[in-house]
């Protein structure tokens, strides 16, 4: 089990570092010099300059590299170079947000995808089931920022519900309540679909398996059954997609951020983007990955001590 | 591991079984319908999309303008019918190139040398493990956005997971049975693989691709919408869902219109793929875009 | 003679499906007394398993008991609520499961499932359970037991994984011990070793043990008596020499011939037994057998062969019992 974390930890940090020369390279694989690459054409010789000196383009290319490793190590992600504050600033100050967001939606998902699953294996086999595993695949398949624009024009422009911009009110709690219920709805719709399908199939996998005949032929309770033999085994791979769909709520945020004009990491990002604010860019997309791959390492670890079997194979 | 056997001759079954299930006819339907917009889209489009009429700016439906007008006066019907043919070119040209490139690089990694394939196994693992969208928008960001920007991130994205599919394919080929004995009897590499592992590994590999589609086609939508993937006045339906979302208070036909090709065609897709596997291969293990 | 300890009277069942009511099992009698090994052969699709499910009153949800008992002791299981059936199961019935990789909890080490599976004894401290769980796998052949109990069922061999089934069959000491095709999923050495086992438990063992294959070897290796099922039938029953050498049922004669070890010369195919199983839903109005019998005449199409006794415990239901047959 150590070993198991060890190697899967370590596994975590080579990933992280491939991904850091990439981007750290992907500026200098482009022709033209690397300020005006990542400023765009039309900035300034000043703007230019200074970019220059804070990423230290001026020196030797090794030294650059180790510098940008040494750097992000400490924490370090580079200036912002329009408001001249450092990027992890930046970036904690909405962080949250999308934190918060990127829980509330996969929150009311996970009830609602264990309820729309647990109906349907209940209905098994009827019309019922069918219908609903029809909705669960065109949840999945509608891109979550129509759904945000739907739900803007109807519940925030025709009824007035809704607040339609922003994350509410600092510190009022039911004003920021107000302004997440929409967002997360249009997140969180694609999982509910995800995981219905995914409780469908895996507790019509245990209905059926050999070693729960096994607990009850041997007379054990109905709640120890469920609650040890059954339970343990279904959990697994809810939490191994819960980890993976961490990177489809990011993706989602980008865009439903955008329609509701929600500060957030996706807000951040696509302003950066447009302004070709190249620190901002890669300091964000270094830190999400970060944070990304630190919950699916966590999650292999906890699925790894939950399910003996994945732990012979590293990449199992 | 089972391996789909892909020959021309069984196509039409196939069809015959998609068309039987009321989910894969809604599929078959919704993606022919859509093909056929985006190839016929010059004779169904009623006026030229990017041609501009600011006399008659964001009008609501009516005879002439079916789906009303933009900010700009143009035809949102037109539009929205150009635009499908934005999103399938780019969509069916940048899985397609993906599957090329992911086949090849899959089929290095699984016969090449040991020491390549690790190589390759962590370069895969590493972009598998990126937040696809954070990649996409760095490289727009160096590149600037664009049509071709758009479909190279697809590619960079995309590949290592096809790449990843393919290397466990040929792995698990490599040590099976039959191969072994196409050795012993002395048969090339080259034989091996155009004979053996090719038509067993793209099966899944269709599979796989016809599955992202859906999500390419979201993808395009959603970077276009933020301004980030094709230029205006290119028609899309990102874009015209972006020009409707600015005018949405006085103009919401432009969101409601655009917003509804955009859902049909990922469903129907995504329809379509779901039951292209469970005919083709109902075990294989799908690890999508997302 | 003794009571019977385990007794089967008369037990149908038939399974819902959507092409009406399968008769799974039909007129199913059967006794099992202390000190007795019993087996019960038959090929699949013969009513084997569904009977092993009714014997421990685990049916799947389409199916119903129409008629008869399944006694313990005198207890009729079928006749008790679910609480109170589930004391007797592990306490005074087990089954030891055909394969034990899947029949194994995957993500709870052995140890851990062998403590649970005594959770009817009351009163019992966790240490002792834990003793007594790793003397049990001691006691079916499995070395350093103790380290055993901490793996997980993935982690051992095949030959381990058997024993282990059987050691988790026998922790509660149960009356009446159910093998369920204990060797199907062994090759030949295992298979040899586990034989052994089996009739060294049944020597030390003070209940009864039911072995249930399709293999006549292993019901020859370990069993007193037989019963031969034939589409949810019992076709013949009796002592294993007398099941062996005077079979009274056709089905027997051709089980018999097609078992490989009774060849005396290698023969150019394989000796099968034409024709197939017939369709339950419904079952034929004759012999079930009629239709793939050489000897069959038109009654045995016409209306059920009777049991015809051959000798002292020994009877099978025909009406062209060698010596014995029936007049028209």
């Amino acid at each position: 089990m150590l070993n198991y974390t060890i190697k899967r930890i370590a596994l975590a940090f080579l990933i992280l570092i491939v991904v850091m020369l990439g981007m750290f390279g992907m500026v200098f694989l482009v022709p033209g010099d690397p300020a005006s690459v990542a400023l765009g054409p039309r900035a300034s010789p000043e703007l230019k300059a200074l970019l220059i000196e804070r990423m230290g383009l001026d020196q030797p290319l090794l030294t650059q590299i180790i510098k940008f490793f040494r750097n992000a190590a400490t924490g370090d992600l580079g200036i912002d170079v329009w408001s001249k504050r450092p990027v992890l600033d930046v970036i904690m100050e909405v962080f949250p947000n999308t934190l918060l967001l990127g829980l509330v939606s996969i929150g009311w998902a996970l009830i609602a995808g264990i309820g729309l699953g647990c109906v349907a294996v209940v209905y098994r086999g009827t019309y019922l089931d069918r219908v609903l595993g029809v909705l669960s695949v065109s949840m999945i398949a509608v891109p979550s920022f129509v759904i945000a624009l739907y739900s803007l024009l109807i519940f925030s422009v025709w009824l007035g519900w809704l607040p339609a911009i922003g994350s509410g009110e600092a510190g009022d709690f039911w004003s920021q309540l107000r302004a997440i219920i929409l967002p997360a709805f249009a997140i969180g719709i694609t999982w509910v679909g995800y995981l219905s399908r995914l409780v469908r199939a895996s507790m019509l996998e245990l209905i059926d398996a050999e070693h729960i005949r096994t607990a009850r032929a041997y007379g054990l309770p109905e709640r120890v059954v469920v609650l040890r033999y059954a339970l343990r085994v279904a959990i697994i791979p809810t939490i191994a997609i819960i980890a993976v769909g961490l990177g489809g709520i990011l993706s989602s945020a980008i865009f439903v951020e955008s329609v509701f004009s929600r500060p957030g990491i996706g807000t951040l990002m696509t302003s950066a983007v447009q302004k070709r604010n190249y620190p901002v860019v890669m300091g964000t997309v270094l830190f999400m990955t970060a944070f990304y791959l630190l919950v699916v390492t966590l999650a292999d670890i906890l699925i790894a001590r939950l399910d003996p079997r994945v732990r012979d194979v590293l990449r199992g | 591991m089972s391996c789909v056997d892909e020959s021309p001759a069984r196509a039409p079954g196939l069809i015959r079984k998609l068309a039987r299930d009321p989910v894969g006819l809604a599929g078959l339907i919704l993606v022919l319908g859509f093909l056929s917009m985006a190839v016929f889209a010059p004779y169904l489009a009623p006026y030229d999309p990017i041609k501009i009429d600011v006399l008659n700016k964001f009008q609501p439906p009516s005879p002439a303008h079916p789906a009303g007008t933009d900010q700009l006066g143009r035809d949102t019907l037109s539009r929205i019918i150009f635009g499908a043919r934005t999103a399938l070119t780019i969509a069916l040209v940048s899985t397609g190139l993906a599957g090329v490139f992911g086949l090849l690089l899959g089929m290095i990694a699984g016969f090449g040398p040991r020491l390549l394939d690790n190589f390759l196994v962590l370069v895969f693992d590493a972009f598998s493990s990126l937040p696809m969208i954070m990649f996409a928008l760095a490289v727009i960001t160096v590149l600037g956005p664009g049509t071709n920007t758009l479909i190279f991130v697809i590619l960079i994205v995309s590949i290592p997971g096809y790449a990843r599919l393919i290397r466990a394919q040929t792995l698990s080929l490599k040590n099976s049975d039959f191969i072994m004995a196409e050795r012993t009897m002395g048969a090339s590499h080259i034989r091996i693989i155009l004979w053996h592992v090719l038509p067993n590994v793209v099966g899944p590999l269709v599979i796989v691709l016809s599955m992202d589609i859906p999500v390419v086609i979201m993808l395009e939508a959603g970077l276009s919408y933020l301004n980030l993937g094709v230029r205006p006045p290119t028609p899309s339906w990102g874009n015209i869902l972006y020009d409707g979302y600015t005018s949405l208070r006085f103009a919401p036909t432009m969101v409601i219109v655009a917003g509804i090709p955009l859902v049909l065609s990922t469903i129907g897709f995504t329809f379509l793929g779901e039951r292209l596997r469970d005919a083709l291969d109902p075990k294989i293990q799908i690890r999508g875009l997302r | 003679m003794s009571t019977p300890l385990f007794e089967i009277d008369k037990l149908s069942l038939q399974y819902h499906t959507n092409g009406g009511a399968f008769h799974a099992l039909r007129d199913v009698s059967l006794t099992a007394r202390r000190g007795e090994v019993i087996g019960i052969v038959g090929e699949s699709g013969s009513g084997k398993s569904t009977l092993v499910s009714a014997m421990i009153g685990l049916l799947s949800a389409n199916a119903y008991i129409t008629n008869g008992s399944v006694k313990i002791n005198d207890t009729d299981l079928l006749t008790l609520s679910e609480r109170k059936r589930r004391r007797f199961r592990g306490h005074d019935i087990a089954v030891i499961f055909q394969d034990p990789m899947t029949a194994f909890n995957p993500v709870l080490p052995l140890g851990a499932q062998l403590i649970d599976f005594q959770f009817h004894r009351r009163g019992v401290s966790k240490r002792d359970k834990r003793q007594h769980a790793i003397d049990t796998l001691t006691h079916v052949g499995i070395a350093a037991a103790d380290k055993i109990m901490a793996k997980y069922v993935h982690e051992l061999s095949g030959g381990m994984r058997q024993r282990a089934a059987i050691a988790a069959a026998l922790v509660m000491t149960p009356d009446v011990l159910i093998a369920d095709e204990p060797t199907t999923a062994l090759d030949v050495t295992m298979e040899a070793q586990i034989i052994h086992l089996l009739r060294q438990l049944s020597h030390d063992h003070d209940g009864t043990i039911i072995v249930v294959t399709h293999h006549l070897g292993v019901i020859g290796e370990l069993c007193d008596r037989v019963y031969v099922m034939y589409a949810g039938q019992v076709v013949e029953e009796g002592p294993v020499d007398a099941i062996y050498h005077t079979p009274g049922h056709p089905y027997t004669t051709a089980l018999i011939d097609c078992d490989l070890v009774h060849l005396d010369e290698t023969p150019r195919t394989l000796p099968t037994i034409p024709g197939r199983v017939p369709d339950l839903a419904p079952p034929p109005a004759g012999c079930a057998f009629a239709n793939r019998c050489e000897k069959a005449q038109t009654r045995c199409f016409a209306s059920a062969p009777p049991r015809v006794q051959i000798a002292k415990e020994h009877a099978a239901w025909c009406f062209r019992v060698p010596g014995h047959e029936v007049a028209q």
